[in-house]
């Protein structure tokens, strides 16, 4: 009974954390993680791509704004940035400055073992 | 079973405030909590996840880091390693080794605190909400089924069942080694055919990367030997314009295209194949069967698009036929390439829409994610097809947004840009 009532007020808890969080970051969230397949997790690059974490929120903006409008050359960023609204890229610039700019972790490889 | 989770909230997609709300809350957070109320449920309640794919293993991660560790994520994987697709066909032209592809589970299942069983699901008791596996069951409040896809060999006439010496090498593993080890062997001016299935398949543009590899591997080491591909559809199935320059350039007189070749009859032990236009005999014979939702899909009755694929919500990637199952990665019908970063997309939006429905928050009704896909044609030049995807509430769809399109040639830059895009997607799911 008791144990019922405390799973009761922690899932109250973290429902109303959980919606303060959904509040700030809303539908950007999903959107900046489909940029991780090419940029790293959380905007940290693994190597070869620029990394977006930390990056500058107007130099952010003016980037992909460039891209868009073809003023910065590109090999595939055009057409990522003409697929987004001025007002996403605002979005992506803001969350890509907050994330902390961190070395990503290295790849757990291992030699093939042969089961599949 | 429980697994000893590290609260990875702060480092994983969060805005500063949200940083300093999950430092807040992060005492607050399940698995932070002391043992007595650890051992109690789950605030989120419980995901069992079928399969450690991709699609799986994206969707646990996420699922974890942004539900602050309050939701309990089971996976159910029986494979001991990850073995990636893409790049496979690198190593059937020899740029790549198979171990350069393979990875431990160990870290993404430490790190965001998942609870693995090693087993394969045999059934899913969808009214009583439990997984059977081969030993034991398991309860969920929400399930997600990540299995890839099946082969529907018994729709090849003349094959009616896997065939030992005909790999299709079609999930990267030892079918790859297999054709690979036949290649080397094959002598200089033998014919390698591939056959391409009608119907949607895993990755489009696939097949036509695979024949670039083997070329570029007969260019090396033998020379007088040939690829023929048999295409059961009317045409290259994705970058046309862009396999056309591979095919009519450099391996011009190596590689010869038929369309509209599906497989009459096929005789597998003179690996021999009679199409409406011709008979062909091949040294080493690559057929890619047609394809279907994963087995489990089958088994729990989800495969509702001509009992091949499975129908679900875009926004939530709920069954149609379901509301607790949700189904991501090759296995659903979206009119969309089955490829790994749409996998990795539609379980960050799974991901997302479950927390919110399992916190009683509306889920975001109109995801918008970027996907990408890169095809190499030799072992330093790739070239890419990009879009923007939106949900489309009207066609009830990811809908391709403006912009999108090809690149102009493949490149070398082009082919360092893909080798970074296969490292930072196997970080983005395996670390
Ligand atoms: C040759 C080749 C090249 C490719 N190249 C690219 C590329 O360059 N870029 C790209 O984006 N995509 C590429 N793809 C496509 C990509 O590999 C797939 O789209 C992706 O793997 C789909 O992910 P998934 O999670 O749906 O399926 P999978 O990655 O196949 O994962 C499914 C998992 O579920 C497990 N499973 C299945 N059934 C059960 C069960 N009953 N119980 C428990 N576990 C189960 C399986 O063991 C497996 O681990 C390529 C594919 C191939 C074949
Ligand atoms: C397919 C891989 C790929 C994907 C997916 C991708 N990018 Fe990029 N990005 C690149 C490459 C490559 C460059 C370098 C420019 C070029 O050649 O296109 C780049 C450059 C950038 C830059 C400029 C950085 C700088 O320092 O100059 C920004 C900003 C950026 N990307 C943002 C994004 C955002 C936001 C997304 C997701 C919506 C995204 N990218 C998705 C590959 C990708």
């Amino acid at each position: 009974m008791k144990q019922r009532y405390v799973n009761i007020v922690w899932a109250c808890v973290v429902a109303w954390s959980l919606s303060a969080q959904a509040e700030d970051s809303s539908a950007i969230h999903t959107l900046a993680a489909s940029c991780a397949a090419c940029h790293g997790p959380n905007g940290n690059s693994l190597g070869g791509t620029p990394t977006l974490a930390a990056l500058n929120e107007d130099y952010f903006v003016q980037r992909m704004q460039g891209f868009k409008d073809g003023s910065v050359s590109s090999t595939v960023m055009h057409h990522h940035a003409k697929g987004l609204t001025s007002a996403e890229i605002m979005a992506l610039a803001s969350y890509f400055a907050q994330q902390p700019r961190q070395t990503p972790q290295a790849l757990p490889r291992q030699s093939f073992k042969g089961a599949q | 079973m429980q697994t000893d989770a590290v609260l990875t909230t702060s480092s994983l997609g969060g805005t500063r405030r949200q940083f300093v709300r999950s430092v807040i809350y992060g005492g607050l957070a399940f698995y932070g909590l002391p043992a007595f109320a650890r051992a109690s449920k789950p605030p989120l309640g419980h995901v069992v996840i079928v399969g450690a794919g991709f699609a799986g293993l994206t969707a646990a991660k996420y699922l974890r880091a942004w539900s602050m560790g309050n939701l309990k994520v089971t996976i159910v994987e029986p494979n001991p390693q990850f073995i990636s697709c893409p790049q496979s066909n690198l190593v059937l032209g020899g740029s790549r080794t198979l171990d350069q592809l393979s990875f431990g589970y160990d870290l993404t299942r430490k790190q965001h605190g998942l609870d693995w069983v090693n087993d394969t699901v045999t059934a899913v008791d969808l009214a009583n909400k439990q997984v059977q596996l081969t030993r034991g069951k398991l309860s969920y409040d929400r399930l997600i089924l990540a299995p890839g896809v099946d082969f529907n060999v018994s729709k090849i006439p003349g094959m009616s069942a896997p065939v030992a010496d005909i790999p299709h090498a079609w999930k990267a593993g030892k079918q790859t080694l297999q054709l690979r080890q036949q290649l080397e062997s094959m002598p200089d001016g033998g014919v390698f055919v591939m056959t391409i299935p009608t119907g949607a398949y895993r990755c489009p543009p696939g097949p036509y990367e695979r024949a670039c590899q083997v070329a570029h591997y007969f260019k090396q080491h033998k020379p007088r030997s040939k690829v023929i591909i048999l295409d059961a559809n009317a045409d290259i199935m994705s970058k046309k314009g862009l396999f056309l320059q591979s095919f009519n350039g450099a391996y011009q007189g190596v590689i010869e295209y038929h369309n509209n070749s599906e497989i009459l009859q096929l005789d597998t032990a003179s690996k021999t194949i009679k199409t409406d236009f011709e008979t062909v005999k091949a040294d080493v014979l690559n057929v890619i069967p047609p394809q279907l939702a994963g087995k489990v899909a089958q088994v729990a009755g989800l495969n509702n698009v001509d009992g091949r694929w499975c129908e679900v919500d875009f926004v939530t990637y709920a069954s149609s036929l379901q509301a607790d199952v949700h189904i991501i990665g090759d296995s659903i019908s979206a009119g969309l390439p089955k490829s790994a970063h749409m996998a990795t997309s539609q379980a960050k939006v799974c991901a997302a829409a479950i927390i919110d429905l399992q916190s009683g928050n509306a889920p975001n009704p109109l995801p918008v994610f970027a996907n990408t896909c890169y095809s190499f044609v030799d072992d330093q030049q790739a070239m890419h097809v990009a879009n923007v995807y939106r949900y489309d509430p009207a066609k009830k769809a990811m809908v391709s947004a403006e912009g999108g399109g090809v690149s102009a040639k493949a490149s070398t830059q082009e082919g360092q840009y893909a080798q970074a895009w296969a490292e930072n997607i196997w970080a983005d799911t395996l670390t």
